[in-house]
């Protein structure tokens, strides 16, 4: 025990700070959480120093999840949001990857403008994204908006984009794809440098032609940064909040787990934080089922990680 | 000249089988014009948003709610003195509070996480891994799991509403996150040095403190850079969990009273966000070369 610590005892030191700061700021709070997703807390039960009353919140077993999972639209209609989740993720990641890459092929070209290309094209990368989202708010609005004067210009319809019913959900995902593009671009871009162009010149003195050298050689020299990068993008489209927030607030159909988990947690009248817990502890395991999936998938292929 | 470069190299594999000098140089001609037209395209895109939430900033509310839209409208820069002075709504107080919300936030996950971040880069010791995992797994935390306890805790420390409070929540991104990108930047550091100065009598802290943590100090400051964006435009939390008073709000809060259900006002929350994207902008493309490899890079090595 002794030469143990003897020997590790300056990586602990200096790894406390952090362990004290996760410890208590995020596992407490988890493991808090999952708790509460077995009670019946709310705004009006919740321990509060301020008006000097004490937690009176009841232990209620799997009722919230059982709620959750059969009550329908009073509860968020999860199975039908869960639907939703998956359209707007999958929908998002797969355009973001795809324009990307296109994008990330196109640059890697030498030719003029190059610079000046790349400059223009990460500008929503770089603009604050709540900022981002107020301006396609201001183009999408069916009255004033840009989208609809162009739209009405060519003699098409002019739909009301971001009200009560699916183009609402088509809106978003826009706005997002649009913010999403540039960081994928720039990293596939990195990861097209980091291809040896021997390769290349291999294949084509095998004959191979543009298309099988895009298969054969770009798609497996970025393998490994494309499965990290799919797997940023499902988590972090899973989880994102603010665009959609941002854009339509509290319209059902622009719901997703995460903006529902917020409504029950925030909205109003009905703070019910047992269930926006709920909300939070399926969204995490969802996103943990689906992270081992990939991991073993990508494994298999003969992946690093 | 370049431009012909690559597209004879393309055009060579595409026309191998009848290489006819006449057809590779249309093709050539053809392929360079297929390649500029979709990136402008694409950059008229990505740029047309930003330029017309600039251009929307000069005009009037009435007019920038005109249903016949036009590049200039009796623009003036009134809302930019609008906004400036407070007219609507406190918007120097909101960028204040963004700037040491977001400063303090950095600040602290930085300098917690520099000494772990050397720790998880240089020693293997038991439970290593599980850090590592741990830092990980809080990435893919949605922040629906750890509202009700923050809100919980912030309650009673009484901390609710309060710009401390934030910076509390905020830790709990920052620091794991920071830990991974820092991580990272000390991998990039030769081992070599920890030795010779190891060699010289330092102690394992004297190596960080005097020789590493300088040598790291570009990453340290793209760290520092990413955190604060991310805390910068974050709002759930700070929706959640600031008071309804209008000089406790964050940009990101704030902002969202300019269109609200009977307030349109156009012009005004375009010349605020220009106002509020302009330096994030210009500081974005000073350092955006160095923020991608830290990035995945962080991500990919668990």
């Amino acid at each position: 025990m002794r030469t143990f610590l003897a020997r590790h005892w300056y990586a602990y030191a200096m790894a406390l700070p952090v362990v004290v700061v996760v410890g208590v700021l995020v596992l407490l709070p988890l493991a808090q959480g999952l708790y509460f997703t077995f009670t019946d807390i709310n705004e009006a039960n919740i321990a509060n120093p301020a008006l000097e009353r004490r937690a009176s919140y009841e232990f209620v077993g799997l009722d919230n999840y059982v709620k959750v999972l059969t009550r329908g639209e009073s509860y968020g209609a999860f199975w039908s949001t869960l639907a939703r989740t998956l359209i707007w993720t999958s929908g998002c990641v797969l355009a973001h990857y795809c324009l990307g890459l296109g994008l990330a092929l196109l640059l890697n070209r030498p030719m003029r403008f190059r610079g000046l290309y790349r400059v223009l094209l990460i500008l929503p990368w770089a603009v604050p994204p709540f900022i981002s989202v107020f301006a396609w708010r201001y183009l999408f609005n069916s009255q004033f908006g840009v989208v609809n004067q162009a739209l009405d210009g060519l003699g098409l319809p002019t739909p009301v984009w971001l009200g009560q019913s699916d183009l609402a959900l088509l809106s978003v995902m826009v706005i997002n794809i649009w913010l999403g593009v540039p960081f994928m671009m720039v990293t596939l871009l990195g990861g097209l440098q980091s291809i040896p162009g021997e390769l290349y010149e291999a294949a084509e003195m095998d004959g191979a032609t543009a298309w099988q050298r895009f298969r054969d050689v770009t798609l497996p020299g970025l393998r490994s940064v494309s499965s990290t990068l799919v797997l940023l993008g499902v988590i972090w489209t899973f989880n994102l909040f603010h665009v959609i927030f941002l854009t339509t607030g509290q319209n059902p159909h622009t719901r997703i787990l995460v903006t529902y988990a917020f409504e029950r947690f925030f909205s109003g009248g009905t703070r019910d934080y047992a269930v926006a817990s709920t909300y939070g502890a399926l969204i995490l395991s969802l996103l943990l089922v689906f992270v081992t999936i990939y991991r073993r998938a990508t494994r298999r292929q003969g992946e690093v990680w | 000249m370049s431009v012909d470069a690559a597209a004879l190299r393309s055009a060579r594999g595409e026309t191998r089988a009848a290489p006819t000098a006449a057809r590779r140089g249309q093709r050539s001609r053809l392929a360079s014009i297929g390649l500029h037209g979709a990136l402008v395209t694409a950059s008229a895109v990505a740029v047309f948003p930003i330029l017309w939430v600039l251009v929307t900033s000069f005009k009037p509310d009435t007019r920038a709610v005109s249903p016949t839209p036009r590049l200039l409208d009796e623009s003036t820069v009134d809302n930019y003195v609008d906004v400036l002075s407070g007219a609507r709504g406190d918007f120097l107080a909101w960028f204040g509070n963004s700037v040491t919300i977001a400063g303090l936030s950095t600040l602290v996950g930085v300098f917690v996480s520099a000494t772990t971040g050397y720790a998880v880069s240089r020693f293997r010791f038991p439970g290593r891994r599980g850090l590592m995992l741990t830092f990980l797994v809080t990435q893919m935390f949605p922040f629906a799991v750890l509202i009700v306890p923050l809100h919980n805790i912030l309650l009673a420390l009484g901390l609710l509403g309060q710009p401390l409070g934030l910076v509390l929540v905020y830790c709990t991104t920052t620091v794991p996150f920071c830990t991974l990108m820092l991580r990272e930047h000390f991998d990039a550091v030769p081992t070599d040095i920890d030795e010779a100065g190891r060699v010289d009598g330092l102690s394992p802290f004297g190596v960080f403190w005097r020789l590493v943590l300088p040598l790291a100090r570009p990453g340290l400051a793209v760290t520092a850079f990413y955190s604060f964006l991310t805390a910068w435009g974050e709002v759930a939390f700070a929706s959640a969990f600031l008071s309804v008073a209008d000089d406790s709000k964050t940009l990101s809060v704030g902002l969202q009273v300019f269109v609200q259900q009977n307030r349109a006002e156009w012009g005004h929350l375009a010349a605020a966000s220009v106002l509020v994207a302009l330096p994030a902008v210009v500081v974005f493309y000073l350092v955006q070369r160095f923020l991608v490899g830290g990035l995945t890079g962080g991500a990919v090595k668990g």
